[in-house]
């Protein structure tokens, strides 16, 4: 037969894969391994969603999503950030954050294009930028300096078939929260090479004793830059998979082409959910963020006890704690921790080569369970501690 | 410390007693001492009553039976109420008294371990209470939501083990 795609074959498959098949047979195996909250959606969404089903919302909608979504969103984005997006004509509704992602670098990318992104990264970005036939374009961070984004890395990363920087902060699996300077640092290079900017703000609501800069509020941002945003993290509806893309018209346009063509549009339910959660969902977004900040805390405090060193992630749900001192690599460590302690956690290196040295643990699991899965941590890190 | 914090930790213990004065220092920030040191303010001053232990006694095989009583009084000059509800309120078997509004004046929650055991308490005890005009009984038939804990099987984590 003849060969399958050739940009699909030359990425290979997710590094968690090999851990999830066994941490998924052991029997009581603690997972600190979920990028997703414990939370179950609160239940105002999930009754109003019900409702609009029994009211017969079981359509199409627009390909650019409920107008009246796109209305809430706006004037949400408006209130949080002083950022201007008219529902009309620079707003689509995505299948979370995810399709946004990729429609953006279908509408953005020729063939040979660089984008650029910081590492540790989410998993999906190298992948994402591959398919829409460009080129990856890794920049490495350093953990001594909290995993914030090395701006003379990018300057020198800069070449002259850079297209887009791609950001994420609060960042998956670092934790890490952009400054607001290094995020003005930025867009002064992207104005001054003419770079897009896109920016998934996914964790946006989920920041600790720090606070969340959209990208696109500072001066010249907007202009160049995909606002990638969802409900996911903040109200715990990752199963609904709704998103949105915020940007200017033209490239909304663009974006909307592939959109309706590939998805038409994002589930109607899901859309009528969303609703909901901006209109009612506000005390349910900080009692979660409120319960994940003490987590944390805890969290943090644990993993410094025990010897694997972290920086307070002030972001997400995520701490990235250095490995370092067990002599172990990163996959050697999430190996035997599951085989002998039965705690799964991700290695750090799946998140590209800076994670290196380190393992994602998500606090997004309920207390009595990040303690017992610390304890058995600190009696496995404690037979290797050099 | 400062007020938010406190509310934190009284959330905290709340919603379990038996955290650590340890953990609920890393969980806000703040050092052990001014932990224990705001617990013994809040003990004292009675914003802490007790700590207690939520029971499922259905579970364990114990039969228990609740019921609402709600009361008719006539109130008295100078003490409104409250007198009636004192008097009622002793009893160990009044698991709660309140004064409310509508048809009536107080709503009485009354356990036992059998039907006719409450039933006894009702006509014997409550009914002839002095100003004690009517009594009006509803027994529970099934709790499904009390003090906030839902007494249904816990809904397992549908989650995937890993994700990224």
């Amino acid at each position: 037969m003849k060969p399958l795609s050739q940009a699909v074959t030359s990425v290979p498959p997710s590094g968690i894969r090999r851990f999830f098949d066994v941490a998924a047979q052991l029997e009581d195996c603690i997972s600190l391994g979920v990028g997703e909250p414990d939370f179950v959606t609160p239940w105002h969404i999930r009754e109003a969603a019900i409702w609009a089903i029994e009211k017969g919302f079981t359509t199409y909608t627009s390909n650019y999503g409920l107008f009246t979504l796109r209305q809430r969103i706006a004037a949400h984005l408006k209130a949080r950030y002083g950022v201007d997006y008219s529902p009309e004509s620079e707003m689509l509704i995505t299948v979370g954050v995810s399709e946004g992602l990729d429609i953006s670098m279908r509408a953005l990318l020729n063939p040979g294009d660089e984008v650029i992104f910081f590492e540790p990264s989410y998993v999906s970005y190298a992948p994402c930028v591959l398919f829409a036939g460009g080129k990856p374009v890794p920049v490495p961070t350093d953990y001594r300096l909290g995993f914030q984004p090395d701006v003379q890395r990018l300057r020198e990363a800069i070449t002259a078939r850079t297209k887009a920087i791609l950001l994420c902060y609060p960042n998956n699996p670092t934790g890490a929260v952009a400054t607001r300077a290094v995020l003005e640092e930025i867009v002064r290079i992207a104005i001054e090479h003419d770079l897009y900017v896109i920016t998934d703000e996914i964790y946006d609501r989920l920041v600790y004793d720090a606070e969340h800069t959209c990208i696109a509020s500072l001066p010249g941002a907007a202009e160049r830059t995909i606002l990638l945003g969802g409900f996911s993290k903040s109200y715990a509806m990752t199963g609904w998979r709704i998103g949105y893309a915020c940007a200017p018209a033209q490239i909304i346009e663009m974006m909307m082409k592939v959109h309706q063509y590939t998805m038409l549009c994002a589930p109607i339910a899901a859309q009528k959910a969303a609703e909901e959660a901006l209109e009612h969902g506000e005390p349910e977004v900080e009692r979660m963020r409120r319960e994940y900040d003490r987590r944390r805390r805890l969290i943090v405090e644990r993993l410094n006890e025990i010897g694997l060193e972290c920086v307070p992630p002030q972001g997400a749900f995520y701490v990235f704690p250095s490995i370092r001192c067990t002599g172990l690599r990163s996959e050697e460590f999430t190996e035997q921790l599951l085989w002998e302690e039965r705690v799964a956690v991700v290695p750090g290196n799946v998140f590209g080569s800076s994670g290196e040295g380190h393992v994602r643990l998500s606090y997004a699991t309920s207390l009595p369970k990040i303690e017992e899965a610390l304890h058995r941590i600190e009696r496995f890190v404690s037979k290797r501690r050099r | 410390m400062e007020p938010e914090k406190q509310k934190a930790l009284l959330e905290i213990l709340e919603q379990d007693a038996r955290t650590t004065p340890e953990q609920v220092a890393s969980m806000l920030g703040v050092d052990i001492e001014q932990v224990q040191r705001t617990i013994q303010q809040m003990e004292s001053a009675g914003v802490i009553r007790r700590y207690k232990t939520v029971i499922d006694w259905d579970r364990f095989g114990e039969e228990r039976v609740f019921a609402f009583i709600d009361v008719k009084v006539s109130p008295a000059r100078e003490v409104g109420f409250d007198d009636v509800a004192e008097r009622i309120y002793r009893f160990p078997q009044v698991h709660a008294v309140y004064l409310v509004s509508g048809d009536h004046d107080l709503r009485v929650i009354v356990s036992g371990r059998t039907m006719k055991e409450v039933a006894a308490f009702v006509a014997e005890r409550l009914a002839p209470l002095d100003r004690v005009q009517a009594t009006y009984t509803q027994f529970v038939l099934k709790r499904y939501k009390e003090d906030g804990e839902v007494y249904a099987e816990t809904e397992p984590d549908r989650r995937l083990v890993m994700a990224p």
